[in-house]
């Protein structure tokens, strides 16, 4: 079966996100951008699917500008068998990219689609649940565990409280939680493989798909700081600080 | 304004993140509720008398008895058929469902608001918390999930809505539940503790967190937490875990045992009251968010603390 798997860029996770001082969001311009942790994971599955021969292709999708073609290509370098980019030079809402996706989805007519939880820029985690939406299909949100067998998918997720294991008939979405797995490293040669595997250009126009935005940032700022307290010699002074706060008693 | 408020029980009560996004709702307009779940009489009376609530929409039915999205969002779609706005707490269940109504509804959500400014502007957490966006929707309805922790919990008595049945939309024959591990406490839950003792890496094993943490956190009466590097390195388990990726806390007071202050962690804690660290390392980041701050070995602080409470 296929497998298709949406992956984004985003700024880096080990880098501090800046506020631009005109207050018109983060800061982008210079900074490393990578590969959203979450569909790293996503990616990794779905190759962990074909290693056990139950995926036959993986196809890698992404929406946003040019440069999302470096991720592409590194989904492709992890294992990923063919890419889509779908160009756009605004910034695309979790409902547009439903939309771009689910025309990619009847397309491509993939069994199984797996998508990050969440994005870790604009942290929405909505798309997977609405590309389930559109399509009409089931969704196995914050997936710690997915086992596909016959025409089913049981996925356990992640829940408040604990663990909850559903199942999903196919076609079906997937969304990773973090334990999901651990993402490989592209190696040299899968790299350098990577730069000849099939990447096709596309636009929203394309898929007649209307990406318009539908919400407005009408500004960011920094949060509120806390500042430091004291600290406190030994735990005698703990202890009275606790009980003149009417914390202990 | 008309709002739908997602109410989130266990089958027998109504939870707390219900009571921060009934406030929530009630700056948009009128407050309405929706029941969904399998034998839910005394969650939809208890809902009834929560302050300020119109009516009760209760659906019963087999098919919503574990709250499967593919079967509770069209239900809610119907009724967002004479309501403006569908707020519901950002739990993992109504996280699952909102987006999903969000799609069928053509409206682009609104994830985790932390105020909201206006009937079509909201201020929500990007970047993890290290930035706040107040944003503009420009959709005639509005789909919403609230951050728990941001919002006042209204009364839970008072009110006297009005219950009323509503028929179910059936089991859509996409998703069926098969089973749950909920871990099972005496102690409170974290969403709803007033306080957290939680505790990281320098715990070193699961041992000791049950021989150090969890009689500190007995004393107090508070609920038990952790880092992400605890839950990874399998001291205790995922549902323990506070921050970016686990949950979001805001208790009266958090206590940070062991605990360096990695960005994934703060931004999941750093709206509690008053936070107290424990770390022998002075220079840790939690220090620079800490009320109050104890620099020292937590093996011998900890018990020595437990004791003079």
């Amino acid at each position: 079966m296929k497998v298709l798997v949406p992956v984004k860029r985003v700024l880096d996770y080990n880098v501090k996100p800046r506020v631009k001082a005109d207050g018109t969001g983060v800061d982008l311009a210079n900074v490393k951008m990578s590969m959203n942790p979450f569909d790293e994971i996503a990616v990794e599955e779905a190759i962990r699917l074909k290693e056990k021969g139950v995926a036959t292709e993986i196809v890698v999708v992404s929406i946003g500008e040019q440069k999302a073609q470096e991720t592409l290509r590194t989904a492709l370098a992890m294992g990923a068998d063919r890419a889509i980019l779908v160009t756009a030079e605004d910034r695309v809402e979790p409902l547009g990219v439903a939309k771009i996706l689910k025309a990619i989805a009847d397309e491509e007519q993939p069994q199984l689609v797996i998508l990050g939880k969440q994005a870790i820029d604009d942290d929405n985690n909505q798309t997977g649940q609405m590309l389930a939406g559109l399509l009409g299909w089931g969704q196995g949100t914050f997936a710690s565990k997915v086992e596909v067998s016959g025409d089913s998918v049981t996925v356990t997720r992640e829940v408040d409280g604990g663990l909850e294991t559903d199942k999903f008939k196919l076609p079906a979405i997937v969304t990773t939680d973090l334990r999901l797995n651990e993402p490989r490293y592209a190696s040299l040669p899968n790299i350098m493989k990577a730069k000849s595997k099939p990447l096709a250009t596309k636009t929203a126009a394309d898929y007649g798909v209307d990406v318009a935005p539908r919400v407005k940032t009408l500004k960011v700022v920094e949060p509120g700081k806390r500042q430091a307290g004291v600290k406190v010699a030994d735990v005698d002074e703990l202890v009275m600080k606790l009980k003149a706060m009417g914390i202990a008693k | 304004m008309k709002t739908l408020v997602w109410v989130e029980h266990d089958g027998s009560a109504v939870k707390d993140a219900t009571l921060a996004a009934v406030t929530a709702a009630s700056k948009l307009g009128e407050v309405h509720l929706l029941v969904a779940g399998k034998g839910v009489d005394a969650v939809a009376q208890e809902a009834a008398k929560i302050a300020g609530v119109g009516k009760v929409h209760v659906a019963d039915d087999d098919a919503f008895a574990h709250t499967l999205a593919e079967n509770v969002a069209p239900l809610i779609v119907e009724l967002m058929g004479h309501h403006d706005a569908f707020v519901a707490p950002a739990t993992t269940s109504a996280k699952n469902i909102a987006p999903r109504v969000a799609a069928l509804l053509d409206v682009m959500q609104i994830s985790e608001v932390l105020s909201v400014e206006g009937e079509d502007t909201f201020t929500r957490p990007i970047y993890a918390g290290n930035a706040i966006a107040t944003v503009q929707t420009s959709d005639a309805k509005k789909v919403l999930t609230v951050r728990t922790t941001a919002f006042e919990k209204a009364a839970a008595e008072g009110g006297s809505g009005a219950v009323e049945a509503v028929a179910s939309t059936g089991d859509k024959g996409l998703s069926t539940y098969e089973s749950s591990e909920i871990a099972k406490s005496a102690r409170p839950e974290l969403a709803s503790a007033k306080i957290i003792v939680s505790g990281g890496r320098a715990l070193q094993n699961g041992e000791n967190f049950t021989k150090l943490i969890e009689p500190l956190a007995d004393k107090l009466g508070a609920g038990v937490g952790a880092s992400r590097a605890a839950v990874d390195a399998g001291f205790v388990p995922n549902d323990y875990q506070v921050g970016q990726t686990g949950k979001i806390v805001a208790p009266e007071v958090y206590i940070a045992v062991g605990i360096s202050g990695a960005i994934q962690h703060l931004a999941g804690m750093k709206d509690s009251k008053t936070i107290i660290a424990i770390n022998k390392d002075e220079d840790a980041p939690i220090f620079q968010v800490a009320d109050l701050g104890l620099v020292g070995d937590l093996f011998k602080v900890v018990p020595e603390l437990t004791e003079k409470l």
